[in-house]
Order: structure tokens, then sequence, then C-alpha cells
């Protein structure tokens, strides 16, 4: 349940001022300069390397190569038994747990934000301390212990709340930031025109909302689509298991590696994630959220 | 009163807004942190004699952790595997780009931040099986690199491959944190420093450490946390080979899942705790000093 807050997508840059001398002194900095930018590029490239080439190659392998081109992968990938099913149990635990995080964050954030309830923010520094105490790694055991007694091992729906217990504290908090950025003017007019508390929640604040509402939907989309741990927990029926626990089953499952079909699905189990992200990061220009601002 | 409550919704209404989300949160993360606490001080085995009448213990599984050589260990990888990737790999690295990316041109700033971005958006599972992939010794694509196919990386060094593999994974956050931070060291204090003949790491040190030190500790209090908590170590060794590489969260997953010891796990498991709400506490502070 690590809350890592969305951050933009090109870092602010601080412009150094332009050099003045161009001596050979300044040449040989530049080049080393590059050599460095190089060989990071490298470190960081060479892992993905495989993820890009071993899909389309007729014989992947561990190692990545220059394929030799085939889209023949996919198909071999839409037939496996484990894999597409998968995906759709992905789908049903993501979708239940961004559902409900966002519903309730939302109405949670809306009154956190305008209503002045006693100790508000107390529970707002509570919410901002549990977002970041209680992981999934240090809650595991009773966790497990707890859906175990209440029968929901392998339940996704069971699954999908411990999740969304998880994103809340975040999600409320980052959405409740966005509603304290909406003018109350708007309310406030609206309800001297007669408006009940209901039109003024659907016809003006969540329409103003709508920008933070979609940021926390892919935020905590991507948080449930790439969890590992809990759902390797709590759905240990190879029936059950979303993507991102299939794809280490099939990895340990008889030591050998299943590889015409590991490379294409796992291409396609990190697309939407990227995607999201980029969606967002272009539309709304994330900023530093969850507490790290400027 | 309209002051407090533009929305006219009263506190009953507000309260029942309110209540989903804290019954969520109350009961799927603040009950079992507490309940954590509880576990910790019995012997509870998921089966046998111990599952059904639970002996309180007290501190004795704490005790027992600090006599028992297998915590030792895993508290001593915990360490180094924080400090190793996090304190010291993402932290430099990040600040590196952050300062490198300053005077790069714009299309190559936007390639090389790109890919690092990649590293951290990607599933984990995905970018465990890629860096298995990479440091495979018959056909990995590193030994194929190095055209070299003696070193089983995973297996001769396993702390040394987390430390790589986690400093790729997380150096994006610390570079996009220090990205912002560079931009609050005002301009002319840099051109004064580089006009007075500083350059370098006397600049880096003299004039832009100074003004960013709240974020360089907000940066290691963050990226700390998220490392000690961190499960991917299972995904790339699973703890092994002989527990050379099992870090606390492994070491948790194993003496419960694997082993049924849940009262000795829970132990452990308040102990993590107890370091994240240190490591909080703090960061939350800083925070609101600064603010």
């Amino acid at each position: 349940m690590t809350v890592s807050p969305p951050v933009t997508g090109t870092a602010p840059v601080a412009k150094a001022p332009k050099p003045v001398t161009f001596g050979p002194r300044w040449l040989v900095g530049r080049i080393g300069f590059y050599v460095l930018i190089a060989v990071i590029m490298v470190f960081f490239a060479v892992p993905m390397l495989w993820l890009a080439s071993e899909p389309f190659d007729k014989n992947p392998g561990l190692a990545a190569h220059w394929p030799q081109w085939t889209l023949h992968n996919f198909a071999t990938t839409f037939r496996n038994p484990n894999l597409v099913p998968s995906i759709l149990n992905s789908l049903l635990l993501c979708g239940a747990a961004t559902l409900i995080t966002i519903v309730l964050a939302a109405l949670a954030a809306y009154v956190l934000s305008r209503v002045r309830i006693p100790g508000r923010d107390a529970l707002l520094y509570v919410l901002l301390l549990l977002s970041s105490v209680v992981t999934g790694t240090a809650a595991m055991v009773p966790i497990y212990l707890m859906m175990y007694e209440l029968g929901l091992i392998n339940s996704i729906l069971g699954t999908s709340v411990v999740l969304s217990g998880g994103l809340l504290p975040a999600a409320i908090f980052m959405l409740k930031d966005f509603m304290d950025g909406v003018p109350r003017s708007y309310e406030e007019s609206a309800r001297v025109f007669g408006a009940s508390p209901r039109q003024v929640l659907t016809h003006i604040v969540l329409p103003i909302a709508r920008p933070g509402l979609a940021t926390i939907l892919v935020w905590s989309f991507i948080q449930a689509w790439g969890n590992f741990l809990l759902p390797f927990l709590l759905l240990q029926d190879t029936g059950k298991q979303p993507a991102a626990v299939i794809i280490h089953t099939l990895q340990n499952e008889g030591g050998g590696v299943d590889l015409s079909s590991l490379p294409v699905f796992s291409l396609l189990y990190s697309i939407p994630v990227v995607v999201l992200y980029l969606l967002v990061n272009r539309r709304y220009g994330f900023r530093f959220h969850g507490g790290i601002k400027g | 009163m309209r002051r407090i409550d533009v929305a006219g919704l009263g506190v009953p209404r507000a309260l029942a807004f309110l209540a989903p989300a804290i019954i969520i949160i109350a009961v799927f993360l603040v009950f079992p942190a507490l309940w954590t606490i509880y576990i910790g001080s019995t012997n509870f085995e998921l089966t046998g004699p111990n599952s059904i009448n639970p002996q309180f213990v007290g501190l004795g599984n704490v005790t027992n952790a600090l006599s028992d050589p297998q915590f030792r260990n895993s508290l001593l990888l915990t360490i180094v595997y924080v400090g190793g990737s996090a304190v010291i790999g993402q932290n430099l690295l990040g600040f590196l780009l952050a300062w490198l990316m300053r005077s790069t041109p714009r299309v190559l700033r936007s390639i090389v931040q790109g890919l690092i971005l990649l590293a951290w958006i990607l599933p984990g599972t995905v970018v465990a099986f890629l860096w298995f992939a990479l440091l495979d010794r018959n056909s990995g694509t590193l030994n194929a690199l190095l055209a070299n196919h003696a070193t089983a990386w995973l297996i001769q060094y396993p702390m040394l491959s987390l430390i790589f593999f986690n400093t790729w994974r997380g150096t994006a956050f610390s570079m996009m944190l220090y990205g912002s931070a560079l931009s609050t060291v005002p301009p002319t204090q840099l051109e004064i420093a580089r006009l007075s003949g500083a350059r370098g790491w006397r600049l880096v040190r003299d004039v832009v450490l100074p003004h960013i030190r709240g974020h360089v500790l907000t940066n290691t209090l963050l990226i700390t946390l998220w490392t000690a908590n961190d499960f991917s170590p299972y995904l790339l060794t699973a703890g092994g080979p002989n527990h050379a590489s099992e870090v606390l969260p492994v070491f948790i997953y194993d003496q419960a899942l694997n082993s049924s010891q849940f009262g000795y796990a829970s132990a452990i498991s308040v102990l993590l705790l107890l370091v994240n709400l240190i490591i909080a506490l703090a960061y939350l502070r800083l925070l609101r000093r600064r603010t």
C-alpha cells in the first residue's frame, strides 16, 4: 500500500547560465558531460530492451536481441489459458478498487474541504500519516489473517476493498487539495438562488472538481494495477489472479519460463499504465502531491 | 454560518458523507496495524495447537528476534539495501541527473527523463522480470554484452544486484524532486559563485546544498521509507540464495506464509511499523516547518 505521490512527467528545469569561454577545457568538459549522459542512458535503457524486442521475435529468449520480426507471439499469448482471464481479473480487481476509492474519497474530501466538523485537522493529519505508515508490507500478516478469518481468501472483490483501504487516505488528501482550489463563491451564489445541497454538489462542485477527480481516478487505477503483494497474498487460486501475479506465477512455473507468451503479455500489461500516465500528465500536468510541494 | 458550511450540508449529513471512507480505512488499515501489535505479543500460528489457544508471550517475540541470527542478518541486509540503493544510489544519481539536465539540450533532456520515468512507472512484476532476464547467467542480456557466461549475478552478488535494480527503479523520483529544488536556487548567487571561480563540486557544496538542504532531507526520508517497505526483492531473488538477500519484507513474508510463525512475523511487522511512524513523523514535521 505504498503511496507514491504522482509527480510531473518532465521535471522542472533550472536553466544553467551559458558558459562564457569556449577553450579546450570547455571542450573536454562538454565531452565528459555527454559521455556521462550516454553511460546513464545505457544503464537505464538496457534492462528495457527486452520488452521492446522479444515480443516481436520469432524465438524470444532471455537476452534482448534484434528480432526476426513476427506477430505470431500475439496469437500464442491470446491462446494461453491463464493470460487473458488474468487481464479480466485485473480489470475487475482494479476497476472495483478504483470505483470504491474515487466515490468514497470524493465524498470525504468534499466534506473535509467545506464543512468545519470537529476534529477535522487532527483527522487530516492522521490520514496523511496513515497513508505512509501502514504499508502493505508492514500489515501483510494481519491483513492475510483477517481475510482468512472472514473467508475472503480468493475473493477478488474482497481484495479490491483491501486495496482501496490502502489508497483512500492519500486519495482523500489529494482530492481535498483539489477541492480547496474550487472557489466557494460559486456554491454561495448557487445557494443564494435556492439550490439544494445535492444540486450544488452535482451541478457546481463535481464539474469543477473534474480534473482532480480524473487525476485521482487514474492514480488509483495505476496503483492497483501494479500492486503485486496484496493480490499475491489474498488470491492464491491461479484462476483468480490478476496479471501482476500471473507474470510471477508463469516465471516460476516448473522452473522453465514460457517465453513464447511472457514478452507479449508483459508488454500488453504495461501499456495501459504508461498510456494513462501520459494522458493525465499531458492533460492536467501533475504537480507534486501527497505533501511534496515546491 | 455560511462561511463554515457553504454547501449547506449540515454536520450530521457531513458525517454521513465521511463515514464510508473512514470505516474502510478503520477496518482495513487501522485495525490491521493495531491487531499486529496484539498478534505480535502471542505465539500464534496458523495451524497446530497454538492456532486455537495462542499464548501471550509479551515481548518474547522481540527478544527472540534480537537473538535470532536470521533476523539480525535480515536487519543488516535491509540497512545495506536502503543505504546502498536509496540513500546513496537514488539520492546521488537523482541529484546528478537533475544537475546535468540543466545544461542538456531540450530534446536530449526529454529523452533521458522519459527513459528514467519509464523505469519508474512500469509495473513492478514486469520490471522484476526485466532484471531477471538481464542478469541471467546463461542467456541474460548483461552476460551476452560482456561475452561472459560465468557470472550468475543474482546468485553470486544478490545484494549488489538488488541495489542496482532499486537504484534503476526509483531514481526518477529523486531526479524530479531535485529538479524542482534546483530551480529554487537564485541564479544570481550561482553566477556570482561562478565568477569568483567556483566550479563543479565546490559550487554544489557552497552554493547549492545550503539552499536545498530541506529537499535533501525530505527526499531521503521518503525514499528510505519506500525502500525499507519494498517487496520487489522477493520477485527478484526471493531472499535467496540461502537468505543472502532476505531483506525484512521478505523475512516477514517467509516467517508468516512459509513457516506459519504468525506471532513472530507480527512482532517484526510492528518494528517495521514503528520505523515507518518515526520517519513519517519526521517528514511531516519538516513539511510543516517549511510552510
